[in-house]
């Protein structure tokens, strides 16, 4: 089983995760059509480290992970506050 | 024939037909270059010689051809998809996936078995309806069967009604077929080659030339390689699951996902399994080979990754919800299992055409469901690399249709079917 340490609940089965793509910015609501298409489908579908949002399906939980998309492991983990404090709205 | 196998078995020099002659160096440039020698790319660079004469050409792998998905899917070919969009590209598909054996004077073993997508609900009923609808106004058989009469067209389910998901009725398509995928692969690629293609094996691309403002609106020039630059005077990209990454080097970005798709084959049975059996609910499709292996799969991995590893929770859901449907069969040991790499788009259809760069074109988002579409692909693709001209068959799967708010829902149909 490849297992997911989990900000809140500990080290779990990732089959009890959704994974819900990559950290980005949301455009300003008044950016122009390109930056939106951009937003909503295009993908930097990047072969390595990638930092995403995850979410533990039983205790409806959001956080952080990073991982490597080429060797399948999970490098760390961040309560989405601390992220946001680390990292501000960025990447 | 048991005592021509046993005299080759016995003969110590067998002669191995040379289907790929070496194309040797790369030349300084080619009219057109095509990356990735999958199926779809091969088909091309075989349709550009057949049907337009052009033969400066030379495919480019960076591995060994039709070692990629081509090789690893389990080879459904179908035409009952959801929008008439869909419907209209696959079935020209398997108009020509007829003629391919003949075409190529290699048996690739197309064998027609029905196809039944199961429903186990009231909402799928209804989905099916609409579905067996949209393929009949276009001419392809398809329709809905209820449960009575499926249990004598498929009589190896179970279907009792004390499990998870009840069988109510299917969506039968009678064309509904298997082929042996490496035989196609083989096939486009010797025909091709045979007529003055250069099939460049263990050739990578690492990059490409592009003139122009920051790649946009650009042109590109050359196509540069792990073995040296080549210039180009048109460029086609096919790489399935690193469409990305290629489109990358080309200066712009894609809307899709690299996820794994899982399958696996049981040991070799005697014939039983006549059909093709897809449930989305089960999240499990099987069908026999002509080998007597039983090839499964299911959906793709919850998460993304750039690999083909294999995972114990795939085989696991897979057998749980196999054993649902085939109860019988929990005895039988598996041989292989294995993973390709899928580019997934939201709306489950491809992408296919031109790219913000000028002379240079696409093949991608082909997911779990472009095994099928080989054929047509590279008819479509030779024609508008021949003439400049995108068919109509392929137009509503251009890249812009994303930035037009005007996709090809296609996801109904496709999931889990393939
Ligand atoms: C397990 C599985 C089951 C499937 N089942 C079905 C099915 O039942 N029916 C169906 O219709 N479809 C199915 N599919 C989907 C189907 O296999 C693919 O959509 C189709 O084979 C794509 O063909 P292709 O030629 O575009 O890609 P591929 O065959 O993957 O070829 C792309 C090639 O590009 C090469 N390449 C990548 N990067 C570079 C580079 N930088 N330079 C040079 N070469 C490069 C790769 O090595 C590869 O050989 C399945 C897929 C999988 C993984």
């Amino acid at each position: 089983m490849k297992i997911m340490p989990c900000p809140l609940n500990g080290p779990r089965n990732i089959s009890e995760f959704a994974c819900g793509g990559e950290v980005e910015h949301l455009p300003p609501p008044d950016c122009d059509h390109a930056a939106w298409i951009d937003y909503v489908y295009l993908e930097n579908n990047t072969a390595g480290v990638v930092r995403e949002w995850w979410y533990h399906t039983p205790t409806a939980y959001w956080f952080v992970a990073e991982r490597d998309t080429r060797t399948d492991e999970i490098l760390r983990t961040w309560p989405a506050g601390e992220f946001l404090a680390e990292f501000g709205e960025g990447r | 024939m048991p005592f021509a196998l046993l005299k080759h078995g016995l003969t110590r020099h067998r002669s191995v037909p040379d289907v790929f002659p070496e194309p040797g160096e790369l030349k300084d440039s080619y009219d057109i270059v095509i990356v990735g020698g999958g199926g779809h790319g091969l088909a091309t660079a075989y349709y550009l010689a057949v049907d337009h004469g052009i033969t400066d050409v030379a495919v480019l792998e960076r591995g060994y051809i039709g070692g990629g998905n081509t090789g690893r899917n389990t080879a459904i070919i179908r035409s009952n998809y959801l929008t008439p969009e869909g419907v209209k590209f696959y079935d020209e598909s398997i108009r020509l996936y007829k003629d391919l054996s003949n075409d190529f004077d290699m048996n690739i073993l197309y064998s027609e078995r029905g196809h039944y997508t199961l429903a186990h609900t009231d909402s799928a009923i209804r989905t099916m309806r609409w579905r067996a609808e949209v393929n009949k106004h276009f001419g392809i058989e398809s329709e809905l069967v209820m449960r009575d009469d499926l249990m004598k067209m498929v009589p190896q389910l179970d279907y009792s009604e004390d499990v998870r998901y009840p069988i109510l009725g299917a969506l039968y398509h009678a064309p509904g077929a298997i082929a042996r995928h490496d035989a196609v692969a083989w096939g486009y690629g010797a025909g091709a080659a045979r007529r003055g293609v250069h099939i460049h094996q263990n050739t990578e691309v690492t990059g490409f030339e592009i003139t122009g403002a920051n790649g946009h609106a650009g042109r590109v020039t050359a196509v540069k390689t792990s073995r040296g630059t080549i210039r180009a005077g048109k460029v086609l990209q096919a790489v399935a699951g690193m469409s990305g990454h290629v489109a990358a080097m080309a200066g712009f970005r894609l809307p899709l996902k690299t996820v794994p798709l899982q399958a696996c084959v049981s040991q070799p049975l005697k014939p039983f399994l006549d059909a093709i059996v897809v449930s989305g609910s089960l999240h499990v499709y099987v069908s026999q080979s002509s080998r007597g292996e039983l090839v499964m799969g299911g959906s793709t991995d919850p998460y993304g990754v750039y690999m083909t590893r294999s995972t114990l929770d795939f085989k696991e859901g897979l057998m749980m919800h196999l054993l649902e449907m085939l109860p019988f069969i929990s005895e039988v040991k598996l041989l292989r299992q294995w993973a390709g790499m899928t580019d997934m788009t939201p709306d489950f259809a491809p992408i296919m055409g031109e790219t913000p760069v000028d002379n240079y074109y696409i093949d991608a988002g082909w997911g779990t469901w472009g095994f099928k579409a080989t054929p047509v692909c590279g008819k479509e693709n030779a024609r508008m690399l021949a003439t400049g001209e995108v068919g109509d068959l392929i137009q509503p799967f251009a890249l812009q249709r994303y930035h037009d708010f005007n996709l090809v829902g296609e996801k109904g149909a496709a999931s889990v079917g393939h």
